[in-house]
């Protein structure tokens, strides 16, 4: 095979002493990092490499909070208004319904994916990965799942959507009685969580997990 | 600047997907899969230019309209008010928070018109191999990659307003054209800032100054 790991180093069990930042194609020497040090490549300023303040535990606990309050921010009513004493509420639902029955099928298909398809995949996905990971572990499908997540990238917006709620309730609020409802509370949590996992290097994973028992795993 | 090797001439190559280090055989190195992830290996990636200009310049045809047509439409006992995204702006300008209207202007207009700019410069100068400001035009392509998605900011303001705004002849909000225009728009601005390669910037002539 053409391809191998340089050297002496086991591909799969080893942290590798060289890191190669993605931006510039730059070699490093990997220096261990103490807990939320920020490792970033000397050419372009990258980050390389980022040690999380965070055990896998504590991210599996907050997934799981994140979860939550996905199903509820996605179940519950978003916003109520009311005129002349009539009230209209919407949920996620709604909004993906309405939109394909309005002619905009496009944008019905972009809000399903970006604010409940992705999200609910990822938050699954790195559940999953975490409950293994947690005793040093690769999840069964460790290799796909992991690859997968790279590619979801930016295509989850609920951060988004919380500002584009936003910015409705304010248009909304000049012609009628606006009542927030439970949805757009559970989504303001969402956010803050999001913005909480958004500085966790996930490659680190790769490092820090081995194959050893994934066969015996469930 | 010499000091820093890079991955090319030491005959290595890292996996993007999940940041492998691996050393090149004699071998071609395009049609190889990283060893950990499997995911297929690139130098650079494939036909960056071909892939992000034909992107880059289907989304501005998409900007166009997305910008001519109205996006929505008001209907309020029989008064119809159609809005693009600029009239959108003006009107939370005038009427609501001057401060939300800035936002929304930065997502809806200025971050695609800065990803049409910083894409186009960095495709025009990596394919002229310039050495001009490397190190800001890297942090050109990181700052397009992090707000990109932001835009989307409009289509979800439309999207729910529409679902809400349904009161039949007293107030109605119907989606225009428009909207579907800037999704795409978009969604094609992020895929193409996800074709371009970054490490082009550094290839090409060697740094004079620093």
């Amino acid at each position: 095979m053409a391809l191998s790991p340089p050297d002496t180093f086991d591909a799969v069990s080893t942290v590798h002493p060289l890191l190669i930042c993605e931006h510039c194609d730059t070699v490093h020497h990997r220096c261990p990092l103490a807990m939320g040090e920020v490792a970033r490549c000397a050419r372009c300023g990258a980050v390389l490499e980022r040690c999380r303040g965070m055990r896998a535990g504590t991210m599996l606990a907050m997934l799981l909070t994140a979860l939550v309050v996905f199903v509820q921010a996605t179940l519950w009513p978003i916003v109520t208004l009311g005129l002349n004493g009539q009230h209209v509420h919407a949920t996620l639902w709604n909004v993906v319904q309405i939109m394909w029955n309005d002619h905009s099928q496009v944008v019905a298909v972009l809000v399903a994916a970006t604010l409940f398809v992705f999200p609910l995949i990822k938050i699954l996905t790195l559940g999953w990965l975490l409950l293994y990971a947690r005793n040093g572990r690769r999840a069964p499908g460790f290799r796909p799942l992991m690859v997968g997540l790279h590619h979801l990238g930016p295509w989850t917006m609920s951060e988004v959507f919380v500002l584009g709620a936003l910015v409705s309730i304010v248009k909304a609020h000049l012609y009628f009685d606006v009542i927030p409802d439970p949805g757009i509370y559970a989504y303001g949590v969402l956010m803050l969580l999001i913005t909480l996992f958004a500085s966790i290097d996930l490659d680190r994973l790769w490092d820090e997990t081995s194959d050893e028992d994934a066969g015996a795993a469930p | 600047m010499s000091a820093l090797p890079r991955a090319d001439e030491l005959g290595l190559i890292g996996c993007h997907v999940c940041g492998q280090v691996c050393s090149l055989g004699s071998e071609d190195a395009e049609a190889l899969a990283c060893p950990r992830c499997g995911s297929a290996m690139h130098r650079r990636k494939p036909a960056v230019y071909a892939r992000c200009w034909a992107l880059l310049i289907a989304a501005f045809l998409m900007y166009i309209p997305a910008n001519v047509l109205p996006i929505m439409r008001t209907a309020s006992l029989g008064d119809i008010d159609d809005n693009t995204i600029l009239s959108g702006v003006v009107e939370l300008w005038v009427k609501g928070s001057p401060g939300l209207a800035v936002i929304v202007f930065c997502a809806s207009i200025m971050v695609p018109m800065l990803k049409f700019l910083a894409l186009g410069t960095l495709l025009i100068s990596c394919q002229r191999g310039s050495n001009w400001a490397r190190r800001q035009r890297a942090q050109l392509y990181r700052l397009v990659e992090l707000i990109g998605y932001w835009s989307m900011l409009d289509v979800f303001v439309v999207a729910l307003l529409t679902a809400l705004v349904r009161f039949g002849y007293f107030s109605l909000v119907e989606p225009l054209p428009g909207v579907v225009f800037f999704g795409l728009t978009v969604v094609l601005t992020m895929f193409a800032s996800m074709c371009f390669d970054p490490r082009l910037i550094w290839d090409g002539k060697e740094d004079s100054d620093d």
